[in-house]
C-alpha cells in the first residue's frame, strides 16, 4: 500500500511497466492473507502428507523430527494388507454407489416437482428441503441415534404396527443402511437446489416447442429435459461422489465405524490411525483416498462428457 | 387447437395433485427429525424411563435446558463457538474480499497461479490433509487454542471465489475513474468496491459462519481440552458421557441449542444461503 502511494499514478506514467503486471505489488499485498493460509494449510500439507506416508512417523515424533526414518512403501503395504482398511474401502464405495444415486434421484424428483406447475408454498418447500443441509451434523446424528435406538421413535412406530423393531445401529446388516439414510437426508437438498437451477435455465420456448410437437410429458422429460440438464447432472454427481468418498461425520457419530467395522469409512480409518499416533500409516491411507477422489472425478467427467 | 389445449390442461391437472402429495410426503420426512429433537428435549428423565420411544412428552418441561447451562461446560462451548465464528467471519469478509477483488480487477504477475491455488484449495479433500495440518498447527504452537481452531477457515477459497465472481460484474470504468483521480488501490477497494459489494459480502458472511459453526472434525482434532471445545465437539463429548445413563433429554436439548442459531438465520436469510450454494455450482 505504502509502495503504491509512493510510486503513485505518476510512476506508472514514467516507467510504463508491462500491461500484465501493472498492480503486482498491491495485488500480492491484497492476496497475502489468502496466500499465507494456502501455504500453511493446503500446499505444505499436500507435500508433508506424501513425505510422511513414506516414513515411520508417530505422534511422539512431532517435537523430534530427527527420530523419523524413511521406510519406503512399507505403510502402503501395511494398509493394503490390512483387512480393516480393505473393508473401509468397500464400505466407502457402498456408501458412494448407493448414496449418490439415491440423493440425486430424490433431489431430481423434488426439483422437477417444484419446477413444474406448482405455485403455492414453492419457497416454503424449497427452504424446508434445504434445511437439513445447514443443520449441524452432530445434532442430527444425535437425533438419528435416538430415533434408531432399540427403544427409539422408529421402533415405536413399528410397535404400533405389531413388529418388534431391531437394534438398527447395533446390527451388522442394518447399520450401514441407516448411515446411508442419514447421508441422503442431509444432502438431497443440495442436489435439489442445483437441479432446480439447471431446470430453470432451460428456456420455456424449448419445452413449448416440444409439447406442440406432440411430445407427452414423459417423452419431453426423456428427450428434452434430461439431455439439456446434463451439465447439472454432471456437476451434482461429481460434487456428491467426491463429498461421499470422504464420508466421516455420519459413521463417526452414529456408529464409530461399528458394529464389527461394518460402517468404517476410509476417512474414519485415517482418523483412527492418526488417533493411535500412526501418522505414517494414516498419511498413506489419506493418499489412497486422495487418489480415489481424483480418479473418480476424472472418470465421471469423461463418462458424462462423452454422453453429451 | 382449443380442444388440444384443453386436453393438455386436463392432463396436467391430475399430476399437480400428485405433485403436492409427493412434496408433502418429502416435507414430512424432512421435518420428522426436527419434531423428534424438539419434543425429546422437552421430556423429563422419568418420562424417558416410562416410555423411551414416545413421540411426545407427557408433560413438557424445560429442565433439560436448565441442566445444560447449569453445568460449566455448555456456556464455555457456546462462547468458544461464538469467538471462532467471529474470527472466521471477520477473516473471510476482510481477506476473502481483498483476494477476490484482486483476482477479478487487478492485473499482476502470477494471477493464474493465484487463481489455481483457489481452485486447488476448493477441491482439496479435508480427509487427505488433516494429519499434516495438525503437524503445522503443533509447530505454530496453536494446538488447544481458539485461533488454531479457526485458522484453516480464516480465508475460505469459496469466499474468494464468491467475491471474485461478484467483482467481475463491477464495471472497470468506475475503478478507472477513481484511479485517474489519483486514488490508491486500497482507497479504490475500500471506497468504490466495498460499498457496491454488499450482496457478495452477505453471502460470504453466511458461508463463513456456517462453515465455522458446523465444523466438526477439525475442532475435534485441535481442541483437546474441554476449555477449547466448540459446541459440536462439546455436544459429541456430552453424548459420549451421557450414553451410559441414556439421558437423552439432556443431549437432545444440547442438539437443539447447537442447531437453532443456523436454522433461525436460514429462516430469515434463505436467499443468501441459496446464492452461496449456487456459487459452488458455478465452478
Amino acid at each position: 500500500m505504502a509502495v503504491t502511494a509512493l510510486l503513485g499514478p505518476g510512476a506508472s506514467r514514467t516507467r510504463r511497466p508491462r500491461a500484465g503486471s501493472r498492480h503486482s505489488v498491491v495485488a500480492w499485498a491484497f492476496l497475502a492473507p489468502f496466500a499465507v493460509l494456502f501455504l500453511l494449510y493446503t500446499a505444505i500439507p499436500i507435500v508433508l502428507s506424501l513425505v510422511t506416508s513414506f516414513t515411520d512417523m508417530r505422534g511422539t515424533d512431532l517435537r523430534n523430527p530427527f527420530g523419523v526414518d524413511v521406510v519406503g512403501l512399507e505403510n502402503y503395504v501395511t494398509i493394503l494388507t490390512d483387512g480393516r482398511f480393505l473393508r473401509s474401502i468397500l464400505n466407502t464405495l457402498v456408501f458412494v454407489v448407493i448414496g449418490v444415486p439415491l440423493t440425486m434421484g430424490i433431489g431430481f424428483a423434488l426439483a422437477l416437482a417444484l419446477d413444474s406447475g406448482i405455485r403455492r408454498f414453492r419457497t416454503v418447500f424449497r427452504g424446508l428441503f434445504y434445511a437439513p443441509v445447514v443443520t449441524n451434523i452432530v445434532s442430527v446424528a444425535l437425533i438419528w441415534q435416538y430415533a434408531f435406538n432399540q427403544n427409539g421413535t422408529v421402533n415405536e412406530v413399528l410397535g404400533w404396527l405389531g413388529f418388534a423393531g431391531p437394534n438398527w445401529l447395533g446390527d451388522v446388516g442394518l447399520a450401514m443402511p441407516v448411515v446411508i439414510l442419514l447421508g441422503v437426508w442431509r444432502n438431497f437438498g443440495t442436489a435439489m437446489l442445483l437441479f432446480l437451477a439447471g431446470l430453470q435455465a432451460i428456456p420455456d420456448d424449448v419445452r413449448e416447442a416440444a409439447s406442440i410437437d406432440g411430445g407427452g410429458r414423459w417423452r419431453q422429460l426423456r428427450s428434452i429435459t434430461l439431455p439439456l440438464l446434463m451439465p447439472s447432472t454432471l456437476l451434482v454427481s461429481v460434487l456428491l461422489s467426491v463429498f461421499y468418498l470422504q464420508v466421516f461425520d455420519e459413521p463417526y457419530l452414529l456408529t464409530n465405524g461399528g458394529p464389527l467395522g461394518s460402517t468404517e469409512s476410509i476417512a474414519l480409518y485415517t482418523y483412527d490411525q492418526f488417533g493411535f499416533g500412526n501418522f505414517g500409516v494414516s498419511s498413506a491411507a489419506s493418499y489412497v483416498l486422495l487418489i480415489l477422489v481424483v480418479v473418480v472425478s476424472v472418470v465421471q467427467f469423461r463418462l458424462l462428457r462423452s454422453r453429451t | 387447437m382449443s380442444t388440444y389445449a384443453a386436453g393438455e390442461r386436463r392432463a396436467a391437472r391430475v399430476p399437480v395433485a400428485v405433485l403436492y402429495v409427493l412434496l408433502a410426503v418429502a416435507a414430512l420426512a424432512t421435518i420428522l427429525p426436527f419434531v423428534w429433537v424438539v419434543s425429546g428435549s422437552l421430556r423429563s428423565l422419568g418420562d424417558f424411563r416410562a416410555d423411551p420411544g414416545a413421540w411426545f412428552p407427557t408433560a413438557a418441561t424445560l429442565e433439560n435446558y436448565g441442566a445444560l447451562f447449569s453445568g460449566e461446560g455448555f456456556g464455555v462451548y457456546l462462547a468458544n463457538s461464538l469467538v471462532v465464528a467471529a474470527l472466521t467471519v471477520a477473516g473471510n469478509v476482510l481477506a476473502g474480499s481483498l483476494a477476490g477483488y484482486a483476482l477479478a480487477k487487478l492485473r499482476f504477475r502470477g494471477k493464474r497461479i493465484a487463481f489455481g491455488a483457489v481452485l486447488v484449495a476448493l477441491m482439496m479433500p479435508f480427509a487427505a490433509t488433516f494429519v499434516p495440518q495438525f503437524m503445522v498447527t503443533v509447530n505454530l504452537g496453536l494446538v488447544n487454542t481458539l485461533v488454531g481452531v479457526a485458522a484453516p477457515l480464516l480465508v475460505l477459497p469459496i469466499s474468494v471465489f464468491i467475491v471474485r465472481q461478484y467483482a467481475a460484474s463491477v464495471p472497470d470504468e468506475l475503478l478507472e475513474a477513481a484511479r485517474i483521480d489519483g486514488a490508491s488501490e486500497w482507497r479504490i477497494f475500500r471506497s468504490v468496491f466495498v460499498p457496491l459489494a454488499g450482496p457478495a459480502l452477505a453471502t460470504v458472511t453466511i458461508m463463513a459462519f456456517l462453515a465455522s459453526w458446523n465444523n466438526f472434525i477439525w475442532p475435534l482434532i485441535v481442541a483437546q481440552q474441554s476449555s477449547t471445545y466448540t459446541l459440536p465437539v462439546g455436544l459429541a463429548a456430552t453424548q459420549q458421557a451421557a450414553q451410559n445413563v441414556t439421558n437423552y433429554g439432556l443431549v437432545l436439548a444440547g442438539a437443539v441449542v447447537v442447531m437453532l442459531p443456523v436454522l433461525v438465520l436460514f429462516l430469515f436469510l434463505q436467499r443468501y444461503f441459496v446464492q452461496g450454494i449456487a456459487a459452488t455450482g458455478l465452478k
